[in-house]
Protein backbone atom coordinates (compact mmCIF):
# COMPACT_ATOMS: atom_id res chain seq x y z
CA UNK A 1 0.00 0.00 0.00
CA UNK A 2 3.07 2.14 0.01
CA UNK A 3 3.66 5.01 -2.58
CA UNK A 4 6.94 5.37 -4.13
CA UNK A 5 7.83 9.22 -3.86
CA UNK A 6 11.05 10.38 -5.80
CA UNK A 7 13.45 12.60 -3.53
CA UNK A 8 15.44 15.16 -5.53
CA UNK A 9 18.73 17.16 -4.52
CA UNK A 10 18.96 20.35 -5.86
CA UNK A 11 21.36 22.96 -5.19
CA UNK A 12 19.71 26.27 -4.67
CA UNK A 13 20.71 27.76 -8.64
CA UNK A 14 17.96 29.49 -10.08
CA UNK A 15 16.46 27.67 -12.89
CA UNK A 16 17.35 24.16 -11.34
CA UNK A 17 13.44 23.35 -10.76
CA UNK A 18 12.44 24.96 -13.84
CA UNK A 19 15.13 22.35 -15.79
CA UNK A 20 13.93 19.64 -13.68
CA UNK A 21 9.86 19.87 -14.06
CA UNK A 22 10.63 20.75 -17.72
CA UNK A 23 12.74 17.18 -17.85
CA UNK A 24 9.83 15.45 -16.54
CA UNK A 25 7.48 16.72 -18.47
CA UNK A 26 9.21 16.44 -22.01
CA UNK A 27 8.97 12.73 -20.91
CA UNK A 28 5.29 12.28 -20.04
CA UNK A 29 5.51 12.51 -16.55
CA UNK A 30 2.67 14.12 -15.03
CA UNK A 31 3.60 15.60 -11.16
CA UNK A 32 0.40 14.64 -8.97
CA UNK A 33 2.07 16.65 -5.72
CA UNK A 34 5.11 17.42 -4.84
CA UNK A 35 7.01 19.63 -1.85
CA UNK A 36 10.12 21.38 -1.09
CA UNK A 37 11.84 21.25 2.13
CA UNK A 38 14.82 24.05 2.08
CA UNK A 39 17.88 25.49 3.44
CA UNK A 40 19.79 28.42 2.72
CA UNK A 41 22.47 26.25 1.00
CA UNK A 42 19.93 23.63 -0.70
CA UNK A 43 16.10 22.07 -1.48
CA UNK A 44 15.17 18.60 -1.53
CA UNK A 45 12.15 18.01 -4.06
CA UNK A 46 9.74 15.63 -3.50
CA UNK A 47 7.60 14.66 -6.47
CA UNK A 48 4.44 11.85 -6.48
CA UNK A 49 4.02 10.87 -9.93
CA UNK A 50 1.88 9.25 -12.58
CA UNK A 51 4.29 6.72 -13.13
CA UNK A 52 7.12 6.64 -10.40
CA UNK A 53 9.15 3.71 -11.50
CA UNK A 54 10.09 5.39 -15.21
CA UNK A 55 10.62 8.36 -13.80
CA UNK A 56 12.89 7.58 -11.39
CA UNK A 57 14.94 5.78 -14.15
CA UNK A 58 14.69 9.09 -15.90
CA UNK A 59 15.88 11.64 -13.13
CA UNK A 60 18.61 9.18 -12.36
CA UNK A 61 19.74 8.66 -16.32
CA UNK A 62 19.83 11.97 -16.24
CA UNK A 63 22.27 12.76 -13.96
CA UNK A 64 19.87 14.00 -10.75
CA UNK A 65 21.36 13.22 -7.26
CA UNK A 66 18.06 11.06 -7.35
CA UNK A 67 16.47 8.56 -4.54
CA UNK A 68 12.83 6.92 -3.85
CA UNK A 69 11.27 6.65 -0.97
CA UNK A 70 8.15 5.20 0.31
CA UNK A 71 5.23 6.70 2.13
CA UNK A 72 1.40 6.57 2.61
CA UNK A 73 -1.08 8.58 0.91
CA UNK A 74 -4.38 8.78 2.39
CA UNK A 75 -7.67 10.17 1.27
CA UNK A 76 -9.49 12.09 3.89
CA UNK A 77 -12.91 14.07 3.50
CA UNK A 78 -12.56 17.48 1.71
CA UNK A 79 -14.55 18.58 5.10
CA UNK A 80 -13.07 20.94 8.52
CA UNK A 81 -11.43 18.44 11.17
CA UNK A 82 -10.57 15.71 8.03
CA UNK A 83 -7.52 15.95 8.43
CA UNK A 84 -7.36 16.13 12.12
CA UNK A 85 -8.89 13.44 12.71
CA UNK A 86 -6.29 10.99 10.62
CA UNK A 87 -3.95 12.67 12.73
CA UNK A 88 -5.77 11.72 16.09
CA UNK A 89 -5.14 8.30 14.99
CA UNK A 90 -1.37 8.46 14.50
CA UNK A 91 -0.63 10.70 17.89
CA UNK A 92 -2.90 7.92 19.77
CA UNK A 93 -0.12 5.45 18.48
CA UNK A 94 2.85 7.09 19.09
CA UNK A 95 3.56 7.50 15.56
CA UNK A 96 5.45 10.98 14.78
CA UNK A 97 5.19 12.47 11.73
CA UNK A 98 8.80 13.41 9.62
CA UNK A 99 6.84 15.57 6.80
CA UNK A 100 3.38 15.71 5.11
CA UNK A 101 1.77 17.49 2.26
CA UNK A 102 -1.66 17.71 0.89
CA UNK A 103 -3.11 18.02 -2.29
CA UNK A 104 -6.48 18.21 -3.82
CA UNK A 105 -7.91 16.04 -6.63
CA UNK A 106 -10.88 16.91 -9.42
CA UNK A 107 -12.97 15.51 -7.14
CA UNK A 108 -14.20 17.80 -4.63
CA UNK A 109 -15.30 15.74 -2.08
CA UNK A 110 -12.05 14.21 -0.75
CA UNK A 111 -8.33 15.39 -0.60
CA UNK A 112 -5.14 13.70 -0.27
CA UNK A 113 -2.88 13.64 1.86
CA UNK A 114 1.23 12.65 1.53
CA UNK A 115 2.79 11.11 4.72
CA UNK A 116 6.02 10.66 6.01
CA UNK A 117 6.19 8.42 9.39
CA UNK A 118 8.78 6.67 11.72
CA UNK A 119 6.76 3.51 11.25
CA UNK A 120 4.68 2.87 7.79
CA UNK A 121 3.28 -0.37 8.59
CA UNK A 122 2.26 0.79 12.11
CA UNK A 123 1.06 3.55 10.65
CA UNK A 124 -0.81 1.96 7.88
CA UNK A 125 -2.52 -0.39 9.92
CA UNK A 126 -3.73 1.73 12.34
CA UNK A 127 -4.91 4.05 10.32
CA UNK A 128 -6.96 1.33 8.17
CA UNK A 129 -8.31 0.41 11.36
CA UNK A 130 -9.54 3.69 12.25
CA UNK A 131 -11.39 3.68 8.86
CA UNK A 132 -9.30 5.82 6.87
CA UNK A 133 -9.01 5.43 3.05
CA UNK A 134 -5.24 4.64 2.47
CA UNK A 135 -4.70 4.99 -1.39
CA UNK A 136 -2.64 2.48 -3.69
CA UNK A 137 -0.55 2.96 -6.31
CA UNK A 138 -3.29 2.17 -8.77
CA UNK A 139 -5.40 4.95 -6.84
CA UNK A 140 -3.02 7.59 -7.69
CA UNK A 141 -2.55 6.10 -11.36
CA UNK A 142 -6.16 6.77 -11.78
CA UNK A 143 -5.98 9.88 -10.50
CA UNK B 1 66.89 51.87 14.41
CA UNK B 2 67.72 48.60 14.10
CA UNK B 3 71.00 46.41 16.35
CA UNK B 4 72.79 43.39 16.10
CA UNK B 5 72.56 40.57 18.84
CA UNK B 6 75.65 38.47 17.71
CA UNK B 7 76.99 40.86 15.40
CA UNK B 8 80.39 39.03 15.17
CA UNK B 9 78.34 36.22 13.93
CA UNK B 10 75.51 37.88 11.78
CA UNK B 11 78.36 39.86 10.33
CA UNK B 12 81.17 37.18 9.60
CA UNK B 13 83.10 37.28 6.26
CA UNK B 14 81.93 34.54 3.96
CA UNK B 15 85.30 33.00 4.09
CA UNK B 16 84.76 32.39 7.06
CA UNK B 17 81.52 31.06 7.18
CA UNK B 18 82.31 28.68 4.45
CA UNK B 19 84.62 27.47 7.27
CA UNK B 20 82.20 26.97 9.18
CA UNK B 21 79.88 25.20 7.32
CA UNK B 22 82.02 23.25 6.24
CA UNK B 23 83.60 22.32 9.73
CA UNK B 24 79.90 21.68 10.86
CA UNK B 25 78.10 20.04 7.88
CA UNK B 26 80.93 17.06 8.11
CA UNK B 27 80.09 16.64 11.97
CA UNK B 28 75.94 17.20 10.93
CA UNK B 29 76.76 13.74 8.37
CA UNK B 30 78.40 11.66 10.90
CA UNK B 31 75.72 12.44 13.24
CA UNK B 32 72.89 11.28 11.83
CA UNK B 33 74.77 8.72 10.25
CA UNK B 34 75.45 6.68 13.25
CA UNK B 35 72.56 8.13 15.38
CA UNK B 36 69.48 7.48 12.56
CA UNK B 37 69.27 4.23 10.38
CA UNK B 38 66.87 6.29 8.38
CA UNK B 39 69.58 8.17 6.87
CA UNK B 40 72.46 5.87 6.97
CA UNK B 41 69.72 3.57 4.93
CA UNK B 42 69.55 6.71 2.64
CA UNK B 43 73.55 7.59 2.13
CA UNK B 44 73.70 3.72 1.44
CA UNK B 45 71.14 3.88 -1.36
CA UNK B 46 73.66 6.68 -3.04
CA UNK B 47 76.46 4.97 -2.14
CA UNK B 48 77.62 7.31 -0.14
CA UNK B 49 79.57 7.26 3.92
CA UNK B 50 80.18 9.78 5.94
CA UNK B 51 83.56 10.50 4.68
CA UNK B 52 82.81 11.54 1.29
CA UNK B 53 81.50 14.90 2.99
CA UNK B 54 84.37 16.51 3.58
CA UNK B 55 83.24 20.58 2.85
CA UNK B 56 79.95 22.23 2.02
CA UNK B 57 81.13 21.80 -2.09
CA UNK B 58 79.66 18.22 -1.08
CA UNK B 59 76.57 18.82 0.10
CA UNK B 60 75.23 18.07 -3.43
CA UNK B 61 76.08 14.76 -2.88
CA UNK B 62 73.44 14.54 -0.03
CA UNK B 63 70.21 12.78 -0.89
CA UNK B 64 67.29 15.31 -0.06
CA UNK B 65 64.78 15.03 2.30
CA UNK B 66 60.81 15.38 2.09
CA UNK B 67 57.99 15.01 3.61
CA UNK B 68 57.14 11.88 2.55
CA UNK B 69 60.38 10.50 4.86
CA UNK B 70 59.02 12.23 7.81
CA UNK B 71 55.33 10.81 7.27
CA UNK B 72 57.62 7.18 7.24
CA UNK B 73 59.59 7.95 10.00
CA UNK B 74 56.42 9.22 12.39
CA UNK B 75 56.73 9.90 14.65
CA UNK B 76 60.39 9.79 16.47
CA UNK B 77 62.34 7.62 13.52
CA UNK B 78 64.09 10.75 12.64
CA UNK B 79 65.33 12.48 16.03
CA UNK B 80 69.37 11.86 16.32
CA UNK B 81 69.11 12.32 20.10
CA UNK B 82 67.88 9.61 22.51
CA UNK B 83 64.13 11.00 23.37
CA UNK B 84 65.66 11.54 27.32
CA UNK B 85 67.59 14.00 26.13
CA UNK B 86 64.44 15.38 23.77
CA UNK B 87 62.87 18.27 25.68
CA UNK B 88 59.89 19.26 24.18
CA UNK B 89 58.37 18.70 20.38
CA UNK B 90 55.98 20.35 18.37
CA UNK B 91 54.22 19.19 15.28
CA UNK B 92 52.41 20.80 12.19
CA UNK B 93 49.88 18.78 9.91
CA UNK B 94 50.94 16.43 7.31
CA UNK B 95 49.73 15.81 3.85
CA UNK B 96 47.27 13.13 4.97
CA UNK B 97 46.26 13.88 8.52
CA UNK B 98 48.96 12.67 10.18
CA UNK B 99 51.15 15.19 12.24
CA UNK B 100 54.79 16.43 11.27
CA UNK B 101 56.59 15.58 14.72
CA UNK B 102 59.68 17.66 15.84
CA UNK B 103 61.95 17.37 18.60
CA UNK B 104 63.75 19.77 20.53
CA UNK B 105 66.72 18.98 22.81
CA UNK B 106 67.82 21.64 25.20
CA UNK B 107 70.40 23.13 23.24
CA UNK B 108 68.17 23.01 20.32
CA UNK B 109 66.19 25.21 22.13
CA UNK B 110 68.99 27.59 23.40
CA UNK B 111 70.35 27.68 19.97
CA UNK B 112 66.12 28.72 19.03
CA UNK B 113 65.89 31.35 21.38
CA UNK B 114 69.25 32.82 20.38
CA UNK B 115 68.13 33.09 16.73
CA UNK B 116 64.83 34.74 17.98
CA UNK B 117 66.68 37.23 20.13
CA UNK B 118 68.69 37.67 16.97
CA UNK B 119 65.26 38.71 14.57
CA UNK B 120 63.93 40.71 17.28
CA UNK B 121 67.52 43.13 17.55
CA UNK B 122 66.96 43.30 14.23
CA UNK B 123 63.53 45.40 14.51
CA UNK B 124 65.72 47.74 17.47
CA UNK B 125 63.97 45.42 20.31
CA UNK B 126 66.18 45.07 23.53
CA UNK B 127 65.47 44.20 27.19
CA UNK B 128 63.68 47.95 27.23
CA UNK B 129 61.31 46.39 24.85
CA UNK B 130 57.92 44.92 25.62
CA UNK B 131 56.83 41.95 23.25
CA UNK B 132 53.64 40.59 22.83
CA UNK B 133 53.88 37.47 21.49
CA UNK B 134 50.23 36.76 19.49
CA UNK B 135 50.84 33.30 17.93
CA UNK B 136 49.39 30.78 18.88
CA UNK B 137 50.89 28.97 21.85
CA UNK B 138 51.12 24.83 21.57
CA UNK B 139 52.08 22.44 19.04
CA UNK B 140 52.27 25.39 16.62
CA UNK B 141 56.00 26.44 16.84
CA UNK B 142 55.00 30.38 16.50
CA UNK B 143 54.19 30.99 20.15
CA UNK B 144 56.56 29.53 22.51
CA UNK B 145 59.41 30.27 19.30
CA UNK B 146 58.84 34.13 19.70
CA UNK B 147 57.93 33.73 23.22
CA UNK B 148 61.71 32.23 23.84
CA UNK B 149 63.92 34.80 21.91
CA UNK B 150 61.45 37.47 23.63
CA UNK B 151 63.02 36.25 26.91
CA UNK B 152 66.21 35.91 25.67
CA UNK B 153 66.70 39.31 24.92
CA UNK B 154 64.91 40.23 28.12
CA UNK B 155 62.11 42.07 26.61
CA UNK B 156 58.81 42.00 29.61
CA UNK B 157 57.00 39.05 27.25
CA UNK B 158 53.67 39.10 27.05
CA UNK B 159 52.41 35.71 26.05
CA UNK B 160 48.68 36.72 24.74
CA UNK B 161 48.70 34.12 22.58
CA UNK B 162 46.30 34.36 19.58
CA UNK B 163 42.64 35.28 19.65
CA UNK B 164 40.44 37.64 21.91
CA UNK B 165 41.22 40.83 19.98
CA UNK B 166 39.85 43.52 22.13
CA UNK B 167 42.00 42.14 25.02
CA UNK B 168 44.88 42.12 23.12
CA UNK B 169 44.75 45.73 21.98
CA UNK B 170 43.42 46.70 25.62
CA UNK B 171 46.82 45.36 27.18
CA UNK B 172 48.90 46.94 24.16
CA UNK B 173 47.45 50.14 25.46
CA UNK B 174 47.81 48.92 29.13
CA UNK B 175 50.85 46.96 28.99
CA UNK B 176 52.70 49.39 26.64
CA UNK B 177 53.51 46.50 23.97
CA UNK B 178 56.65 47.89 21.63
CA UNK B 179 56.54 45.08 19.48
CA UNK B 180 54.10 42.53 18.57
CA UNK B 181 54.58 39.14 16.68
CA UNK B 182 51.08 37.64 15.30
CA UNK B 183 50.13 36.58 11.26
CA UNK B 184 50.43 39.35 8.97
CA UNK B 185 46.45 38.80 8.49
CA UNK B 186 45.70 39.25 12.22
CA UNK B 187 47.74 42.28 12.07
CA UNK B 188 45.68 43.78 9.77
CA UNK B 189 42.96 42.73 11.82
CA UNK B 190 44.18 43.90 15.13
CA UNK B 191 44.40 47.36 13.29
CA UNK B 192 40.63 47.25 11.93
CA UNK B 193 39.37 46.76 15.37
CA UNK B 194 41.06 48.90 17.09
CA UNK B 195 39.99 51.97 14.65
CA UNK B 196 36.63 50.61 15.69
CA UNK B 197 37.28 51.13 19.77
CA UNK B 198 38.58 54.39 18.52
CA UNK B 199 42.29 53.80 19.77
CA UNK B 200 44.86 55.67 17.14
CA UNK B 201 47.92 54.44 16.27
CA UNK B 202 49.48 57.33 18.71
CA UNK B 203 47.61 56.13 21.15
CA UNK B 204 49.94 52.95 21.59
CA UNK B 205 53.83 52.69 21.91
CA UNK B 206 53.90 49.78 19.10
CA UNK B 207 56.86 49.92 17.27
CA UNK B 208 57.69 47.24 15.22
CA UNK B 209 55.98 44.07 13.90
CA UNK B 210 57.60 40.52 13.36
CA UNK B 211 54.60 39.33 11.20
CA UNK B 212 54.88 35.85 9.86
CA UNK B 213 53.55 32.06 9.47
CA UNK B 214 51.50 32.90 6.26
CA UNK B 215 52.49 34.58 2.79
CA UNK B 216 51.50 37.98 2.42
CA UNK B 217 52.32 40.89 0.15
CA UNK B 218 54.43 43.70 -0.31
CA UNK B 219 51.01 45.82 -0.32
CA UNK B 220 49.67 44.35 2.93
CA UNK B 221 53.20 45.22 4.41
CA UNK B 222 52.54 48.84 3.24
CA UNK B 223 49.32 48.71 5.03
CA UNK B 224 50.13 47.57 7.73
CA UNK B 225 53.07 49.97 8.23
CA UNK B 226 50.89 52.94 7.40
CA UNK B 227 47.64 51.73 9.77
CA UNK B 228 49.76 50.83 12.62
CA UNK B 229 52.71 53.16 12.26
CA UNK B 230 55.11 50.03 12.54
CA UNK B 231 57.83 49.22 10.85
CA UNK B 232 56.83 45.38 9.77
CA UNK B 233 59.31 42.84 9.52
CA UNK B 234 58.69 39.39 7.72
CA UNK B 235 59.67 36.77 9.84
CA UNK B 236 60.31 32.97 8.16
CA UNK B 237 60.54 29.54 9.59
CA UNK B 238 58.92 26.13 9.33
CA UNK B 239 58.81 23.60 12.63
CA UNK B 240 60.67 20.66 10.29
CA UNK B 241 63.88 23.16 10.43
CA UNK B 242 63.33 24.70 13.79
CA UNK B 243 60.04 26.97 13.62
CA UNK B 244 60.15 30.94 13.19
CA UNK B 245 63.95 32.62 13.30
CA UNK B 246 65.12 30.70 10.32
CA UNK B 247 65.03 34.23 8.43
CA UNK B 248 63.84 37.18 8.90
CA UNK B 249 64.15 41.01 7.28
CA UNK B 250 66.52 43.65 9.18
CA UNK B 251 65.14 47.26 8.35
CA UNK B 252 66.23 47.53 5.05
CA UNK B 253 63.71 45.04 4.08
CA UNK B 254 65.36 43.89 1.00
CA UNK B 255 65.07 40.00 1.33
CA UNK B 256 65.09 37.84 4.57
CA UNK B 257 68.67 37.28 6.37
CA UNK B 258 68.86 33.57 6.55
CA UNK B 259 71.02 32.26 9.86
CA UNK B 260 73.62 30.63 7.49
CA UNK B 261 76.00 30.11 10.27
CA UNK B 262 73.10 27.29 11.42
CA UNK B 263 71.33 26.43 8.15
CA UNK B 264 72.89 26.16 5.13
CA UNK B 265 70.02 27.19 2.62
CA UNK B 266 69.37 25.98 -1.02
CA UNK B 267 67.54 26.92 -4.03
CA UNK B 268 66.90 23.98 -6.30
CA UNK B 269 64.75 23.19 -9.56
CA UNK B 270 61.86 21.36 -8.04
CA UNK B 271 61.75 19.07 -10.89
CA UNK B 272 65.44 17.93 -11.42
CA UNK B 273 66.76 18.64 -8.52
CA UNK B 274 70.10 20.19 -9.28
CA UNK B 275 70.82 23.32 -7.50
CA UNK B 276 70.17 26.84 -9.17
CA UNK B 277 72.63 30.12 -9.13
CA UNK B 278 71.96 33.05 -6.83
CA UNK B 279 69.14 35.24 -7.33
CA UNK B 280 67.53 32.50 -9.40
CA UNK B 281 63.98 31.08 -8.31
CA UNK B 282 63.57 28.09 -7.47
CA UNK B 283 62.54 25.35 -4.42
CA UNK B 284 64.12 26.46 -1.09
CA UNK B 285 66.18 23.49 0.50
CA UNK B 286 67.88 23.71 3.89
CA UNK B 287 70.44 22.02 6.13
CA UNK B 288 70.25 22.38 9.58
CA UNK B 289 73.84 22.34 10.91
CA UNK B 290 73.44 22.38 14.56
CA UNK B 291 70.68 21.28 15.57
CA UNK B 292 70.61 17.65 17.72
CA UNK B 293 67.00 16.37 18.38
CA UNK B 294 65.61 16.59 15.04
CA UNK B 295 68.72 17.57 12.12
CA UNK B 296 67.41 17.29 8.91
CA UNK B 297 69.71 17.08 5.46
CA UNK B 298 68.58 19.13 2.45
CA UNK B 299 65.05 19.45 3.44
CA UNK B 300 63.03 20.49 0.29
CA UNK B 301 60.45 23.30 1.60
CA UNK B 302 58.01 23.35 -1.06
CA UNK B 303 58.41 27.13 -1.06
CA UNK B 304 59.54 29.16 -3.78
CA UNK B 305 62.48 31.70 -3.57
CA UNK B 306 65.64 33.20 -4.14
CA UNK B 307 69.16 33.54 -2.58
CA UNK B 308 71.37 36.94 -2.85
CA UNK B 309 74.71 36.49 -1.15
CA UNK B 310 75.74 40.24 -1.24
CA UNK B 311 76.40 41.75 1.94
CA UNK B 312 73.13 44.33 2.82
CA UNK B 313 73.54 47.40 3.57
CA UNK B 314 72.78 46.95 7.33
CA UNK B 315 75.79 44.98 7.65
CA UNK B 316 75.19 41.77 7.77
CA UNK B 317 76.91 38.87 5.65
CA UNK B 318 74.11 36.10 5.72
CA UNK B 319 72.48 35.34 2.67
CA UNK B 320 69.25 36.62 2.30
CA UNK B 321 65.72 34.98 0.66
CA UNK B 322 63.29 36.77 -1.24
CA UNK B 323 59.92 36.50 0.59
CA UNK B 324 58.63 33.37 -0.51
CA UNK B 325 56.56 33.61 -3.50
CA UNK B 326 54.46 30.04 -4.08
CA UNK B 327 54.71 26.50 -3.32
CA UNK B 328 55.82 24.33 -5.62
CA UNK B 329 53.07 21.47 -4.10
CA UNK B 330 49.28 22.22 -3.57
CA UNK B 331 49.96 23.30 -0.13
CA UNK B 332 47.36 26.32 1.17
CA UNK B 333 48.22 28.13 4.54
CA UNK B 334 45.03 29.07 5.45
CA UNK B 335 44.51 31.58 8.89
CA UNK B 336 48.24 30.41 8.98
CA UNK B 337 47.01 26.57 9.31
CA UNK B 338 48.96 24.66 6.92
CA UNK B 339 46.17 22.51 4.53
CA UNK B 340 46.83 20.27 2.27
CA UNK B 341 44.17 19.07 0.16
CA UNK B 342 44.74 15.41 0.75
CA UNK B 343 43.56 16.09 3.90
CA UNK B 344 40.37 16.74 3.19
CA UNK B 345 40.34 13.79 0.75
CA UNK B 346 41.48 11.72 3.24
CA UNK B 347 38.55 12.75 5.72
CA UNK B 348 36.03 12.09 2.77
CA UNK B 349 37.12 8.87 1.64
CA UNK B 350 37.23 7.58 5.43
CA UNK B 351 33.90 9.15 5.95
CA UNK B 352 32.79 6.79 2.67
CA UNK B 353 29.09 8.70 2.88
CA UNK B 354 29.63 11.28 0.10
CA UNK B 355 31.92 10.86 -3.62
CA UNK B 356 35.60 11.85 -2.86
CA UNK B 357 35.35 14.65 -5.45
CA UNK B 358 35.40 17.87 -3.75
CA UNK B 359 36.44 22.09 -4.32
CA UNK B 360 37.83 24.03 -2.22
CA UNK B 361 37.09 27.35 -2.24
CA UNK B 362 39.66 30.08 -0.40
CA UNK B 363 38.60 33.52 -0.15
CA UNK B 364 39.41 36.51 2.10
CA UNK B 365 36.89 38.62 3.51
CA UNK B 366 38.34 41.53 5.23
CA UNK B 367 41.15 40.62 6.45
CA UNK B 368 40.23 37.52 7.34
CA UNK B 369 40.60 33.84 5.24
CA UNK B 370 37.65 31.88 4.52
CA UNK B 371 37.66 28.45 3.49
CA UNK B 372 34.55 26.44 1.99
CA UNK B 373 34.25 22.74 0.62
CA UNK B 374 32.06 21.97 -1.57
CA UNK B 375 31.28 17.85 -1.40
CA UNK B 376 29.26 15.88 -3.99
CA UNK B 377 26.41 14.46 -2.40
CA UNK B 378 25.99 10.63 -4.10
CA UNK B 379 22.39 9.67 -5.11
CA UNK B 380 22.19 6.43 -2.34
CA UNK B 381 23.24 9.70 0.50
CA UNK B 382 20.04 11.55 -1.05
CA UNK B 383 17.53 11.63 1.85
CA UNK B 384 13.98 12.86 1.57
CA UNK B 385 14.53 13.73 4.63
CA UNK B 386 16.18 17.65 5.55
CA UNK B 387 18.15 16.79 8.66
CA UNK B 388 19.57 13.73 7.53
CA UNK B 389 21.43 15.46 4.94
CA UNK B 390 22.47 18.16 7.31
CA UNK B 391 23.45 15.98 9.89
CA UNK B 392 25.82 14.58 7.25
CA UNK B 393 26.96 18.03 6.53
CA UNK B 394 27.35 18.60 10.18
CA UNK B 395 29.53 15.62 10.62
CA UNK B 396 31.66 15.91 7.56
CA UNK B 397 32.61 19.74 9.18
CA UNK B 398 33.41 18.14 12.57
CA UNK B 399 35.81 15.65 10.53
CA UNK B 400 36.96 18.49 9.18
CA UNK B 401 37.77 20.27 11.96
CA UNK B 402 39.51 17.97 13.94
CA UNK B 403 41.94 17.20 11.33
CA UNK B 404 42.39 20.78 9.28
CA UNK B 405 42.30 22.56 13.31
CA UNK B 406 40.51 24.97 10.88
CA UNK B 407 36.77 25.61 10.56
CA UNK B 408 34.87 25.52 6.93
CA UNK B 409 31.72 25.47 5.28
CA UNK B 410 30.76 22.56 3.68
CA UNK B 411 28.22 23.32 1.20
CA UNK B 412 27.03 19.82 -0.31
CA UNK B 413 26.63 19.94 -4.63
CA UNK B 414 24.65 17.79 -6.95
CA UNK B 415 26.42 15.01 -8.11
CA UNK B 416 29.02 14.95 -11.05
CA UNK B 417 28.53 18.50 -10.99
CA UNK B 418 32.23 19.20 -9.83
CA UNK B 419 34.55 19.14 -12.83
CA UNK B 420 36.39 15.32 -13.47
CA UNK B 421 40.11 16.17 -15.22
CA UNK B 422 42.17 13.41 -16.72
CA UNK B 423 45.50 14.53 -15.02
CA UNK B 424 45.97 16.11 -11.79
CA UNK B 425 42.54 17.36 -11.00
CA UNK B 426 42.15 21.14 -9.90
CA UNK B 427 41.04 20.78 -6.43
CA UNK B 428 41.25 24.46 -5.23
CA UNK B 429 39.73 27.89 -6.14
CA UNK B 430 41.91 30.29 -4.21
CA UNK B 431 40.26 33.81 -4.68
CA UNK B 432 42.41 35.77 -2.14
CA UNK B 433 44.63 38.43 -3.87
CA UNK B 434 47.85 37.60 -4.73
Amino acid sequence: MLIKQISIFIENKSGRLADITKLLGENGVNILALSIADTTDFGILRLIVSNPDAAEQLVKDYGLTAKATEVIGISIPHVPGGLASALAVLNEHNIGIEYMYAFVTRSADNAMVILKVGDNYEAIKVLAQAGVKILSKDDLASL
Amino acid sequence: MGSFWDRENECMTRDRLHDLQSKRLVALVKRVYTNVPYYRNKMHEKGLVPEDIKSVEDLEKLPFTTKQDLRETYPFGLFASPLDEIVRVHASSGTTGKQTVVGYTQNDISLWSELMARCFAMTGADKTSRIQVSYGYGLFTGGLGAHYGAERIGAVTIPTSSGNTQRQITIMQDFGTTVLCCTPSYALYLAETMEEMGIKPDDIKLKAGVFGAEPWTESMRVEIEERLKIKAHDIYGLSEIMGPGVSMDCVCQKGLHVWEDHFIPEIINPNTGETLPAKTNGELVFTTLTKEGFPLIRYRTRDVSSLDYDVCECGRTMARMAKPSGRTDDMLIIRGVNVFPSQIESVLLEMGETSPHYMIIVDRVGTLDTIEIQVELTPDMVSDEVKKIEDLENRIKKNIESILGLSAKITLVESKTIQRSEGKAKRVIDKRKK
